[in-house]
């Protein structure tokens, strides 16, 4: 197959960025994404060009390290997965392709496709947690858990931190994200406990780093690659009530 | 010169652990505050060693070269965690779990070791439930379980197809709280390039910081690498990408001993080869050979039918399916371990009956077990595997079978350590696939996240101790100290000679280059020609590419291709060494099969008298043999036995 490649390239988080074209041939259907740009790269350094710089890891959807907003969809066209599961037998032959970083207040861009996303961490240092020690726990069998809400926490626990549903929303906010890790541990009867702080320290904390508020507009859930549902936001809606009204 | 010491405790194997607690050395609490250590790593070993010294009041410094500590490869592991809570009354006990670990490894392991890993992995459970990891239940609450190869019980802990990623968030959450605390540092996008050693003990680490390109120096009174296996010396592994053994081989060039380098784990049900572009390769967890039955066309003419695409696997009748592994080991069927069924996979393609385009390819099928129990209860079992391979192959894994081949997956091998999970150098200690302790020469599934978490939370938190209790006088570590100045000039050499080649190949091609010589000659079958041919061949590739790389860009900035090639340049060194160690090797165990070596049916062939010993390399500089040391294992629990899975 063959693209026309218009790609984000930035030199570092000082410099200003700009679309740079590339034209690529023989590229094969079945290739992943980032394949393609690792031929693409191949080439440029054969030619002495500087590669373009992306984040990526396991190659497996799973590590949530690989980004790209791809033709304005954040990981692409496909559905419910990220950029390194993203085939070219999705395009057509002969496409154009955008290629652009994530863009968010709260993602600053390191260079070129490559931004900064330590935001998602520090929210989760202010109380995405169970405060338990090492050698504390009881037998796993002395907490039995209701199926349905070991479910549910696990469909939230997904969430793999790549920071789509930021990069998607026109508010930039991190809702879902945070939603995501409130509603995984509010589902468990371990996690109830601290259940109030953690939902007002992880709110504060993205507000502090320069993340958006939450409208509903549903488009993070649409370019979520897990699949996180907006009803986790509906009941990190609850929860933060909760936490309000009683303390 | 090394010695090698495992420091096993005295008396009866099950009291072991305990003594060993009980008569360790411990630091005050006022004292652990004034002392420094240094995680490498933030997989299951990493974070949970990091989170627990800092929960115990420890200085802690954690080091990952992804953008976050919740990237770490461990993320990606999928089918589950073994613990031996015998939930299921089918008669688990932790003899049980130790004895299969020790079989599993074709009794290539330490017993002493392997049973306080047994010991210990009923706590993880109950740890990762306390931080709120949500383990697959039944209706009643209680936790479930499954099986994985190699035993006759269910005791493989999961959540969903993504276990690895739930325990490791679990670490990392205890991670970040932590971090919070301020107990711990965190220093992401950060790659070690050499380790210091001060007055013969490990005393920090020097770093390249990924984005700025700047070298950096941390100091610490001990050091723990938990950086993870070696399999990407192969180019394509079920590894990521960016899994490397940098790390391990600077602790290696600086006096750590490397255990069994050798010992490599080949899974067998992954995803096949597709073409010469491909990164890497995806594995399809084990867990799915709980209920798929493998097997190729009894017919060659089928095979080929089905390689050309004139039939599918559904034409094929039932009694025209050779179900070769149910055929060869009907006690354990399907489930054999790893070792076992990538070596009969391989066998069936070589014989002509593989199905895949190019003839490397068996059937993994569901059709049986969709029709036992129902598409649902299927789908609720692995449904993100199944969404997986068919968003990877484009084929409908409930309709067609899927389609599996042997990949590199898992080092047994790495660096030597003793009971307390230290080094041969004191104060440097080695956690997780790292290391090479437990897993003998084949590792069974689900080991792998125990171990790992084992090591973190409930063994390192005690040895730790006992070495840092006589390290309280030391003041901080001074980084200005010689030996810190020439391991930095050492790295910033290594650095310039790299970006001052300038030639015309990208580091992949030579990695690509050297992952072929490794898959073929290093690989699922060895003999002594192939070896022989594989050092020669990997000592040219090494001069090549030392002529020939490019690297684009500078060094004082992000530069993924400079990170690449300083991985390759020491996979071009660590390559060598692992023929080396399978050449000496000349007998067939485990992962290490040995074609000189097998019985007439073509099993593994052991040879006790003169193999039964864990080999140890050590560095003697540039151009020089490694010297061999060995570390005679005794087994005084368990009856040595042909390892028999029929
Ligand atoms: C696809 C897949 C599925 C698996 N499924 C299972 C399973 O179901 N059950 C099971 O038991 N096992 C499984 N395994 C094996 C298991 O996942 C790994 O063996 C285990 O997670 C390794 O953990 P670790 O903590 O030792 O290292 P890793 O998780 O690999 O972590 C390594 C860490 O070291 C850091 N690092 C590495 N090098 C450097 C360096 N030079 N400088 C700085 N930092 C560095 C990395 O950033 C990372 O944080 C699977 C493996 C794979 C590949
Ligand atoms: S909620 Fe979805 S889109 Fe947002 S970080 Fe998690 S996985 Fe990514
Ligand atoms: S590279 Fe890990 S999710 Fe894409």
């Amino acid at each position: 197959m063959k693209f026309t490649l218009k790609i984000w390239r930035q030199k570092d988080s000082k410099s200003k960025g700009k679309f740079e074209t590339y034209q690529i041939d023989n590229i094969p259907s079945d290739a992943s994404f980032l394949e393609m740009l690792d031929i693409l790269n191949d080439e440029l350094v054969r030619k002495g060009e500087e590669p373009v710089a992306f984040d990526h890891d396991c190659r497996e959807g799973i590590c949530g390290m690989c980004s790209l907003h791809i033709n304005g969809r954040a990981h692409g066209p496909d559905e419910d997965v990220t950029t390194c599961q993203l085939f070219m037998r999705k395009f057509k032959d002969g496409d154009t392709i955008w290629v652009e970083p994530w863009r968010a207040k709260g993602f600053p861009v390191i260079k070129d496709l490559i931004v900064d996303r330590s935001a998602f961490d520090k929210i989760l240092q202010a109380g995405g947690y169970i405060s338990v020690n090492t050698g504390n726990a009881p037998d796993a069998n002395n907490i039995p858990i209701p199926k349905d809400d070991a479910d549910v926490a696990m469909d939230a626990a997904t969430c793999i931190g790549c920071g789509a549903c930021v990069a998607t929303c026109k508010n930039s906010s991190a809702m879902l994200f945070v939603a995501a890790k409130v509603s995984h541990l509010a589902h468990l009867p371990q996690g109830r406990i601290e259940a109030k702080r953690r939902v007002k320290a992880m709110i504060d904390k993205m507000e502090e780093l320069g993340f958006g508020s939450c409208t509903n507009t549903g488009s993070c859930e649409v370019e979520c690659p897990k699949n996180i549902s907006i009803t986790h936001i509906a009941k990190l809606n609850r929860e933060f009530l909760k936490a309000n009204l009683d303390v | 010169m090394i010695k090698l010491d495992s420091k096993i405790p005295e008396g009866p194997l099950a009291e072991k652990w305990t003594k060993y607690k009980e008569t360790q050395k411990l630091v005050s609490p006022n004292n652990k505050r004034k002392l420094d250590i240094i995680v490498v790593g933030t997989g299951l070993a990493g974070a949970s060693a990091a989170a627990s010294f800092g929960e115990m009041g420890f200085n802690v410094k954690v080091f990952c070269y992804q953008d976050s500590p919740r990237r770490a490869h461990s993320i990606a592991a999928q089918g589950g965690i073994n613990a031996a809570k015998n939930y299921q009354n089918d008669g688990d006990s932790i003899y049980r779990l130790f004895y299969d670990t020790i079989k599993g490894g074709d009794y290539r392991a330490r017993e002493a070791n392997v049973y306080r890993l047994a010991e210990v992995s009923g706590n993880i459970i109950d740890q990762a439930v306390a931080q709120g990891v949500p383990f697959a239940r039944e209706y009643g609450g209680y936790l479930t379980n499954r099986s994985f190869g190699g035993v006759l019980v269910s005791r493989t802990f999961y959540a969903k197809g993504q276990t690895g990623q739930q325990l490791l968030l679990g670490a990392y959450a205890s991670l970040n709280r932590q971090i919070a605390a301020g107990t711990v540092k965190l220093y992401h996008r950060r790659e070690m390039m050499d380790l210091v050693v001060v007055d013969g003990k490990a005393r920090g680490i020097i770093v390249r910081n990924l984005v700025t390109g700047e070298i950096e120096r941390y100091g610490a009174h001990a050091v723990v690498l938990a950086t993870g296996g070696y399999g990407n010396v192969y180019f394509l592994s079920t590894n990521a990408m960016g899994s490397n053994g940098s790390a391990a081989w600077a602790a290696y060039k600086k006096g750590a001993a490397f255990a069994n380098p050798a010992f490599v784990q080949i899974h067998p049900t992954c995803i096949p080869l597709h073409g010469e572009f491909q990164s890497k390769l995806t594995l399809m967890s084990e867990s799915l050979r709980n209920d798929g039955r493998i097997w190729v066309p009894k017919k060659k003419e089928d095979a080929e039918a089905i390689r050309k695409g004139l039939k599918t696997a559904n034409d094929i009748p039932d009694e025209d399916r050779d179900f070769y592994l149910e055929r060869r080991y009907p006690a354990f069927g399907n489930l054999v371990p790893r070792d076992v069924a990538s070596r009969a996979a391989k066998e069936r393609c070589d014989a002509g009956h593989g199905v895949a385009p190019t003839g490397l390819g068996v059937f993994l099928d569901f059709k049986y077990a969709i029709e036992r129990l129902g598409k649902k209860k299927i789908e609720e079992r692995y449904g993100n595997l199944f969404q997986m391979y068919e968003k990877i192959t484009g084929v409908d894994p409930y309709k067609h079978p899927m389609m599996i081949y042997p990949a590199v997956h898992y080092t047994m091998g790495g660096l030597w350590v003793d009971y307390e999970l230290q080094s041969t150098i004191p104060g440097l200690f080695v956690a997780g696939e790292a290391n090479f302790s437990d897993h003998g020469a084949n590792r069974l599934g689900a080991s792998a996240l125990m171990q790992g978490l084992a090591d973190g939370y409930f063994v390192l938190p005690y040895t730790i101790q006992n070495y840092l209790a006589d390290e309280i006088y030391h003041p901080e570590i001074d980084i200005k100290a010689k030996e810190f100045d020439e391991a930095e000039k050492n790295v910033k050499d290594k650095i310039s000679k790299l970006m001052s080649v300038q030639g015309k190949e990208p580091v992949d091609h030579f990695h690509r280059e050297l992952g072929k010589i490794m898959w073929d000659y290093v690989g699922m079958s060895r003999n002594r020609e192939g070896l022989e041919k594989a050092i020669n061949e990997i000592k040219a590739l090494r001069e090549e590419f030392w002529k020939n790389v490019r690297i684009p860009g500078s060094a004082d900035t992000l530069n993924p291709e400079l990170e690449k090639a300083g991985r390759v340049a020491d996979f071009l060194e660590l390559g060598e060494l692992m023929a080396i160690d399978a050449l000496h090797r000349e007998e067939s165990c485990g992962g290490h099969f040995r074609e000189e070596y097998q019985t007439e049916e073509g099993e593994a062939l052991r040879r006790d008298d003169q193999f039964m010993y864990v080999a140890a390399w050590e560095y003697k500089g540039e151009g020089q043999k490694p010297e061999l040391h060995k570390e005679p294992l005794k087994y005084e629990y368990i009856e040595v036995k042909t390892r028999s899975y029929k």
